[in-house]
């Protein structure tokens, strides 16, 4: 396996973009730094295996190098769980603009308005 | 008897699937969950009596042998995890029902009742992560509950939980891309990511990048088993939820990171490196989260921050590394998911009857309610790990082995989880002691203290006299009208928190059992590579096969 530079970067680029973007409060800023970040490591997924030749056709190979269809397997995999996770996201997102007119989290003010800890917390 | 391994991963989302069609109708739906994780703890009681008398039972699904294919592999270890996660989820189930969590739901805000399919896939997900042979497919089992636990928590989409439900969120998803790189690394390391085959494999690297594989995969675990420095999302997170929902995350979604972390300690990493790391994070684990949990006001609060705690102790276990430690760390984990579980689910029927958590406005309520006095006296005092219940049993193992070790950090360790257990002793006395034992309505006069000055604080302390007076009464009669199924429910957890001191010998030996197959990994290495068809190394597969 040898290394590709360019890639190399690429995969780290869109990691560390797409985790500062997860720290936001802003719920749409967390999807696109999700999706940021998993595109991410698919890229690093598929330069796992041997890429950039042809994949396993039929049985007679000729010896020739052929693509590990492992890390695709994984990708397609890790594609469809990106996409039931962003689509729950989405709605988290739709559904906290719609009950605070926000597209950011509340504040939290020493989850005073919490269920548990709500007119009791500090008090001793 | 292996056709009965993916029976426990097949059953609930069979159930799942069943009950998102009979979504409109509750009562169908309450009786296929409640029948399909019935028959789930009976194929896998069936399956822990096999294993114990036959060894590991091992599934090639696809007729794909080992390195290729998924794996699904049931030692002792999974077996009786899933034994005691089915117990704590049909407990839960029967309590959710009861409290009529899952009916309220049907309503013009809510299209469908989703919490039946949602509550099957969550246990669906950890049954597969239990039984997982493959790293990546304990990877997508950990998004399976992941995902179900997201929709759970933040269930009715109400302004507090989706505040409380977003850091859960976007920490478990980092936890998850973390686990996803550590895997397409391993993958890029030893072309494997079959659990059995990378034992064989890991050992032939450099010791350098095994120690980076090793430390992404702790990152990864830590993360969802709230190990201390990744732990600050579980307090803030679980107490929103309601009472059933925090009761099975409690019990059960950190346990999966532990029993993750113990697969790969064991199995991947058998050097015992990180075993002084994780000692360090063992103990700031317990007593952080204890000394949190010293300071709650909130009894949610409090036993999130012990939940986290707690962790601390079965670290510990796997931290050692010894068999003895593993032993006493698995009979650990058993104990307190149902002990976590039990007093969540106490916990429960507390905001039911006194209609608050908070300790400032709790009271009198061992003369109100008796029966949860004693559903919630019982596992507090085995949390604690007083003598002879089966908290202290496991603490004794742990203490035990941290002084076969030797070290010095070992030695500490055992001072500091004495240290814990006296503490928890503290802080849920402390909850005893205020909800419980202290008459009612002292707590009246003193929260009206400074605002008793001025008139207007006087006729609303009048106002609010009378209102506690009209709630006392309430309480005594929502005391007595406890559904049967919250309290049953309870009930049941908490007697078998009692079987597991009862019967602590049987149940310890085989935490011991379990530990022994996990030391010795040519039982679980073995099982899963010389089972199946035996295969001539580069022979193709069958095309067509699909996976």
């Amino acid at each position: 396996m040898t290394t590709n530079l360019v890639l190399a970067l690429t995969i780290g680029g869109l990691f560390a973009s797409g985790v500062y973007l997860m720290l936001s409060r802003n719920l749409i800023r967390v999807i696109l730094g999700f999706l940021l970040a998993g595109h991410g490591i698919n890229l690093l997924l598929l330069s796992t295996g041997t890429y950039g030749a042809p994949p396993i056709v039929g049985e007679n190979t000729d010896g020739e190098q052929l693509s590990d269809p492992m890390p695709q397997a994984f990708i397609l995999t890790s594609i469809v769980i990106s996409l039931a996770v962003s689509t729950f996201l989405l709605a988290m997102a739709y559904r906290n603009y719609t009950v605070t007119k926000e597209p950011e989290l509340e504040d939290d003010p020493e989850n005073d308005e919490f269920a548990d800890a709500d007119a009791g917390a500090g008090e001793e | 008897m292996t056709w009965l391994l993916p029976m426990a991963i097949i059953l609930p989302i069979t159930g799942a699937a069943l009950t998102l069609v009979a979504s409109r109708r509750p009562r169908v739906q309450r009786a296929i969950s409640v029948t399909i994780i019935s028959i789930q703890l009976a194929v896998e009681v069936t399956m822990l009596v096999s294993v114990e008398r036959t060894g590991p039972i091992v599934m090639h699904v696809g007729g794909w042998t080992a390195p290729l294919g998924v794996t699904l592999v049931a030692d002792e270890l999974a077996a009786f995890m899933l034994v005691v996660s089915t117990i704590v989820a049909l407990a839960v189930l029967i309590y959710g029902i009861s409290q009529g969590i899952a009916d309220r739901e049907v309503g013009p805000e809510v299209p469908i009742s989703i919490f039946h399919p949602t509550f099957l896939i969550l246990v669906t997900g950890i049954s597969n992560a239990f039984v997982a042979g493959d790293l990546f497919n304990l990877f997508v089992s950990f998004e399976i509950l992941l995902t179900a636990s997201y929709v759970l928590l933040t269930s009715g989409g109400t302004k507090e939980r989706l505040r409380a439900g977003a850091p859960y969120i976007v920490v478990s998803l980092l936890s998850s891309l973390i686990f996803l790189a550590a895997i397409a690394m391993i993958y890029g390391a030893t072309g494997t990511v079959n659990m059995a085959d990378l034992s064989v494999k890991l050992a032939a690297l450099p010791a350098g990048i095994v120690a980076v594989l090793q430390a992404m995969l702790l990152v990864a675990f830590g993360v969802k088993a709230a190990v201390f420095p990744m732990s600050q999302w579980l307090p803030d997170s679980y107490p929103s939820a309601p009472a059933p929902v925090t009761a099975v995350f409690a019990g059960l979604l950190t346990k999966v990171g532990i029993y993750a972390i113990i697969r790969v300690q064991t199995l991947l990493f058998p050097t015992g490196s990180y075993g002084t790391l994780l000692m360090i994070a063992a103990l700031l684990t317990m007593v952080v989260g204890i000394l949190g949990a010293v300071s709650q006001s909130g009894i949610k609060r409090m036993l999130s921050f012990t939940l986290v705690s707690h962790i601390g102790y079965m670290l510990f276990g796997i931290a050692l590394g010894s068999e003895t430690g593993l032993g006493a760390a698995i009979y650990y984990v058993a104990h307190h998911i149902l002990v976590q579980t039990a007093l969540f689910l106490a916990v429960g029927l507390i905001e039911r009857v006194a209609g608050t958590t908070v300790l400032a406005r709790l009271g009198g309520l061992a003369a109100a309610a008796p029966i949860l006095a004693i559903l919630f006296f019982i596992p507090a005092m085995n949390l604690a790990g007083v003598p002879p219940l089966s908290g202290f049993l496991g603490k004794v193992g742990l203490f035990e082995a941290g002084i076969q070790d030797g070290r010095v950090l070992a030695l500490i360790l055992v001072i500091g989880g004495a240290l814990t257990s006296l503490l928890t002793l503290y802080a849920i006395i402390r909850v005893w002691g205020r909800a419980f034992w202290r008459p009612a309505p002292e707590v009246t006069g003193r929260i009206e203290g400074d605002s008793l000055g001025t008139e207007s604080g006087r006729s609303l302390a009048v106002r609010i006299r009378a209102q506690r007076e009209a709630q006392k009464r309430v309480t005594h009669e929502k005391a007595a009208h406890l559904p049967i199924g919250m309290v049953g429910a309870t009930t049941a957890v908490v007697a078998i928190t009692l079987m597991m001191t009862i019967a602590a010998g049987p149940i310890y030996g085989l935490a011991e059992r379990a530990a022994a197959t996990l030391s010795d990994r040519s039982v679980y290495v073995d099982a899963v590579l010389d089972s199946g068809v035996p295969a001539p190394p580069g022979a193709t597969q069958p095309a067509g096969g699909g996976g």
